[in-house]
């Protein structure tokens, strides 16, 4: 196929568009960069931001006195021991900044009757310190206003449907990247001064998952296949109440959380008993659980035969007047009563779900990489939450990281080859996709990426779900192996007009193989810490010990253990 | 198929520009709450994986990726349900550039 090529030049390269990436882009041009942002999906759309319907914790100290090194204290003792202190600092030092910034970008923080920003509490935080954007409207509010402060400007160009299969590195410096377009098939080079990773989480690997189906974890194999290194790839942050029973469509499966919070819904098990009180001394109307143990709460009732008909607990606001409830709920009461349900009359069933992956690329606080000209941004990132994130950490995170990152790209870039130097790169991978997509030539995709998606999806909840034995993980293992082949082996047909099948192959391979980082990674942590739940070792060890992942250049991921437990597996 | 389990039909518009247009019928099995976009997902896994459409955020009305025409009107396929023994139409936007299937360009900006 004579495919036209394409290659661009700029200062600074952003691969992924949510807030985390916008805010980089924003922040490298503020800072005098050429910026050039790209996205597989379509910019600002894909992604978790716009689906973030909840709260931002950052100490403005508008509801009551509050620090960034009290946020930063309080997320560092939610993370279980886990996380980089360095980080943690670095973001929650900033949130307040940031949080003012994106006001002037149209974000409208609510404001309570004193005209001050309305901050709530939330579980694990010391302080009322969540802002949010009515009604459940924060990352739409985000995205929007992100959207247009890049659309405006000149300076930064923008691609949607841009696929990136692989980070260019010359004499160990990232300068660009390589990969395709979606809307009309044809290979892609960037060369850049500075390529910042801001491509978001891995939950799409799992069958009940609350996140965009594009976070099919590229970042963390582009990042590893540069030469960078993973951490804390077995800490997935499992989302406890999301909904189960009924299906609701247009809704955000998590959104039960903040009437939870704000009308103080029961959850009850199968015989509809309370039970947070007997694992976390929670009662009734109150909501102080942290997530990690929440999720543990009701799947341990599940496991106990108590759970409800479809496999979790019920959430009760039966106890509330119609006229309350309506008050709090606003206009989704009537998107609740045209799937059925009545809250007056009825619970709803909830369980947790894949919500946020807490490892991932190992940065520094000025969130470069281990590899010089390469950034990492975003849920991406790990050393801000540990083993378990608190409510309202992600987006602050996202918008902290992402502005850390564009300051310090537009100044830290070292120049970037001339054009004629991405001829080679990107005519190397344009063939290596060819061979990836078309083994053989066929007239029909040989089998439904799609179709082996959703077997993966499976696999990876019900073996290396929110509770693990090494007895699952290694199955687990083993039926990855057989899946990574058929994905290899599937030859898929030549398309040119948004193929969206080839896209599908290079997304499943990304999830095969952060599959296999998550499931060594549980292996080897033989003990429960937050978010990672082993059944046969309930305990935790001290002191804490760190699992990475990296390449050795052969194409064979490495995961080992630091020290106090060294020990070194290669899979 | 088992006789007694409910389904409903689904009309999509398939080809692309040069490569004409034409309209293909597909029986799928209906599952409670099952909204058109997962209807497409089934036909991707089970009958024809080629099919081409955007979607993101797959259920949560925020992306509006999965825009289309549904029997003649603009709709969200994430956030319209499936009716078991119905049949419904789905046609790309018009209006739009045409890619392939049920997938058109969007120009996002142009919307925000």
């Amino acid at each position: 196929m004579a495919a036209s090529f394409q290659h661009i030049e700029t200062d600074v390269l952003v691969v992924g568009s949510g807030a985390a990436g916008m805010m980089a882009a924003r922040a490298a041009r503020d800072h005098g960069a050429r910026v050039l942002i790209v996205d597989k999906s379509l910019l600002g759309r894909g992604g978790a931001t716009v689906l973030a319907q909840m709260t931002v914790a950052v100490a403005l100290g508008d509801a009551e006195p509050d620090d960034p090194t009290i946020h930063a204290a309080d997320t560092v003792e939610g993370s279980r021991g886990m996380a980089d202190p360095a980080i943690v600092a670095a973001i929650a030092e900033r949130a307040p900044e940031v949080i003012l910034e994106v006001e002037r970008y149209g974000v409208h923080w609510a404001r309570s009757h004193d005209g001050k920003h309305s901050q709530v509490v939330a579980p694990g935080h010391s302080r009322r310190r969540c802002v949010y954007v009515d009604v459940l409207n924060t990352g739409g509010a985000l995205s929007a206003g992100l959207r247009k402060t890049i659309w405006r400007d000149p300076g930064i160009r923008h691609m949607s449907n841009v696929a990136i299969t692989g980070i260019v590195v010359q004499d160990g410096v990232a300068v660009g990247a390589v990969g395709f377009r979606l809307q009309d098939l044809g290979p892609v080079s960037l060369g850049a001064a500075a390529v910042i990773l801001a491509t978001g989480g891995l939950t799409e690997i799992y069958a009940r998952s609350s996140a965009s189906a594009n976070m099919t974890g590229d970042g963390y194999v582009l990042a590893v296949e540069a030469g960078a290194r993973l951490r804390d790839m077995e800490m997935v942050q499992f989302f406890p109440i999301a909904n189960l029973y009924p299906p609701l469509v247009g809704l955000d499966p998590i959104m039960w959380d903040p009437f939870r919070y704000k009308l103080g819904g029961r959850l009850l098990n199968g015989r509809h008993e309370e039970f947070m009180d007997s694992y976390a001394g929670e009662h009734a109307g109150q909501y102080i659980t942290p997530r990690d143990t929440a999720a543990y709460a009701i799947f341990s009732e599940v496991r106990a035969g108590r759970g409800s008909p479809h496999g979790g607990a019920f959430l009760d606001f039966r106890m509330l007047a119609e006229d309350r409830l309506r008050e709090a709920f606003g206009p989704v009461i009537d998107i609740l009563a045209r799937s059925g349900v009545d809250l007056t009359r009825d619970t709803v069933e909830v369980a947790p779900m894949a919500h946020f992956m807490l490892g991932g690329v190992e940065v520094d606080e000025s969130m470069m990489t281990t590899v010089p000209g390469l950034w990492a941004v975003g849920e991406l990132i790990a050393g801000m939450h540990g083993a378990n994130r608190l409510s309202g950490n992600a987006i602050t995170e996202a918008l902290v990281s992402g502005r850390i990152a564009g300051e310090g790209a537009a100044h830290g870039g070292s120049g970037h080859p001339s054009a004629a130097a991405f001829d080679g790169p990107r005519r190397d991978e344009w063939e290596r996709l060819q061979r990836f997509w078309h083994p053989r030539e066929v007239a029909h995709d040989e089998v439904s990426i799609a179709a082996l998606r959703k077997r993966l999806k499976r696999l990876m909840w019900e073996k290396a779900g929110p509770f693990r034995t090494e007895e699952q993980l290694a199955e687990a293992l083993t039926e990855l192996g057989q899946l990574e082949h058929s994905v290899t082996e599937a030859a898929m047909a030549r398309e040119d007009s948004f193929p969206l099948s080839l896209l599908d192959k290079v997304d499943m391979r990304h999830m095969v193989l952060v599959s296999r980082a998550v499931l060594s990674s549980a292996l080897l942590r033989r003990e429960s810490r937050g978010a990672h739940v082993r059944l046969d070792y309930p305990g935790s060890e001290a002191p804490v010990s760190i699992i990475g992942c990296s390449t050795r250049g052969d194409g064979q991921w490495d995961v080992s253990m630091s020290s106090p437990l060294a020990e070194d597996v290669r899979r | 198929m088992n006789q007694s389990s409910p389904t409903f039909r689904l009309r999509v518009t398939r080809g692309g520009p040069g490569r004409g247009s034409r309209v293909e019928e597909y029986v799928i099995p209906w599952v409670e709450g099952m909204s058109l976009l997962e209807a497409l997902f089934w036909i991707r896994e089970n009958l024809d994986p080629s099919l081409a459409v955007r979607f993101s955020c797959r259920s949560a009305n925020a992306c509006k990726e999965c825009s289309a025409h549904v029997d003649g009107t603009p709709a969200y396929l994430c956030v319209t349900r499936a009716q078991p023994g119905s049949t419904v139409r789905i046609e790309p936007l018009p209006r739009r550039r045409w890619l392939r299937d049920v997938a058109v360009v969007l120009n996002a900006e142009a919307r925000s």
